[in-house]
């Protein structure tokens, strides 16, 4: 599991990344009302912006962590935001991607280092 | 932050959890660890508790009611002398061009004119008042806070420290005495529930908010509920649905404007913008404050463009309020249209992150105000 500076979990699965952000950013973002995923197939480059999250406070962008395309996206979680807020790390996930460039991944911290962040 | 103004409520707020921002130059709870969402459902529910501290509370005093209203009614385009003893009224501050300087409440103390106005703008309002009133004293209140108690379990809770509070109808003022602290009590708000907001000495504040909070039913509730509350509730938040470029007419707001200051009424016009205000009133302006509902889940907020097709490229007006409304289940906005648009059910279209997206323009409020009547 890494994580970004950006409060996103990078979780590998075989040869795909699952995406979600973590409990310290729902947090911070307060109950979340509306997510926009990006299309299955997108192929993205690392920056780019990929999710829309609303929370009852303001918009907030999520951006790709990684070069790759998406092959899958957490229907469940446009249908009820809420999960983002109650199951960050588990059913609260928001995207899969398969990675282009895997190396990029190396340059993100461990979770030992992202609480010392947060901390 | 240290800078920011705290509330005689800072302590208490900071105490009970709350994330504190800055508010109108004050440091003020946006919410509590309860969240926003669930704080506003609380508030729908039984009874949220607010600290709106931050508001100004202004004391008119002249000769008598009568000559100080007549004098507030030269800058408040509303029926002040005809308010009766201890009733208060929703009205506002003009200026030349008809537009909104600041909305507020007014109630009759017998003796005197007490004013609630909006905390951004409350310098502004006593220094306009000490120019322009012709009569009259304008003394603002820094020793006491101002508390919210809204929503349906409100009355039991106050009643309990005082019964008289029960024997108030909406939009009427009292003092009341809580465990003997002497409090100016209104039954209005900002939430579309019945509720009260009670003005208490600075120095006994925190212990009667303490009071009220020891009731099961009570839960403190920041500036992010308040905000989501009155948006359901179809209220105006000025600075960004109503200001000096919207008159009253196009803020749907006719009804704060009694007969007796309109076109043929006794005490016709007299207060600044009056040839545009009462002109409007009759014939109706350009554009309109609607209420708004956008098809789907993303909110759109404050700023979002609006066009009456999904492919012209001229818009048409913009959205002023905007969010999700926890009540509806949906998201929910208020903007300002053209009245060829203006009808209810028409479909209009806002721009979201590139993408056109339809709105349907809708009766306000969106949810149904339970005031006591």
């Amino acid at each position: 599991m890494k994580f970004t500076e950006e409060h996103e979990w990078l979780r590998p699965e075989g040869d795909v990344v699952v995406v979600g952000i973590t409990a310290h950013a729902t947090t911070q973002l307060g109950d979340i009302v509306f997510v926009e995923l990006p299309e299955v197939g997108a192929i993205v480059a690392k920056d780019d912006e990929v999710v829309v999250i609303e929370s009852v406070k303001a918009a907030s962008d999520i951006m790709a962590p990684i070069d790759g395309e998406i092959v899958e996206v957490n229907t469940a979680l446009a249908e009820n935001p809420a999960l983002a807020n109650e199951a960050n790390g588990d059913a609260g996930w928001f995207f899969k991607i398969r990675p282009s460039n895997p190396s990029q991944m190396d340059a993100y911290m461990d979770e030992a280092a992202y609480n010392a962040m947060i901390a | 932050m240290s800078e920011l103004l705290r509330t005689p409520l800072h302590d208490l707020h900071i105490s009970l959890g709350a994330k504190m921002v800055e508010f109108a130059g004050y440091s003020m709870p946006v919410q509590y660890p309860m969240g926003v969402m669930q704080e506003h459902t609380h508030t729908r529910e039984k009874a949220g508790l607010f600290d709106v501290s931050h508001m100004g509370q202004v004391i008119i005093k002249g000769h008598d009611f009568q000559s100080a209203a007549h004098a507030l009614e030269t800058l408040i385009p509303v029926d002040i002398m005809g308010l009766a003893l201890n009733r208060q009224r929703y009205g506002f501050f003009t200026n030349d061009a008809g537009g909104i300087m600041d909305d507020l409440m007014l109630a009759n103390r017998g003796d005197h004119i007490f004013v609630v106005v909006n905390a951004a703008c409350k310098s502004d309002d006593i220094a306009h008042l000490k120019a322009n009133l012709s009569d009259g004293t304008v003394t603002e209140i820094t020793d006491r806070a101002l508390l919210a108690l809204q929503g349906p379990a409100s009355e039991a809770v106050l009643a309990a420290l005082d019964p008289a509070a029960a024997e108030m109808r909406f939009m009427d003022v009292a003092v009341l005495s809580f465990d003997g602290v002497e409090c100016w009590v209104s039954r209005s708000g900002y939430t579309g529930e019945d509720g009260f907001e009670i003005s208490v000495s600075a120095h006994q504040a925190t212990a009667l908010a303490e009071r009220l909070l020891a009731h099961p039913d009570v839960a403190p509730i920041g500036l992010g509920a308040r905000d989501s509350l009155r948006l359901e509730a179809g209220l105006c938040l000025y600075g960004h649905d109503i200001d000096t470029l919207t008159t009253p007419t196009q803020a749907a707001l006719n009804w704060a404007i009694q007969k007796v200051r309109r076109h043929n009424g006794k005490r016709e016009g007299g207060f600044p913008g009056a040839p545009v205000i009462l002109d409007e009133l009759q014939d109706g302006a350009e554009r309109k404050r609607v209420g708004l509902l956008p098809e789907g889940r993303a909110p759109m907020r404050e700023g979002v463009t609006l066009f009456a097709g999904i492919d012209d490229a001229a818009p048409i007006g913009q959205i002023t309020s905007g969010g999700f409304g926890p009540t509806v289940g949906r998201p929910i906005a208020m903007g300002y249209v053209p009245v060829a648009q203006a009808q209810n059910g028409t479909i209009i279209y806002g721009e979201l992150r590139g993408k056109r997206l339809p709105l349907t323009v809708v009766a306000l409020p969106f949810t149904p105000a339970t005031f006591k009547r």
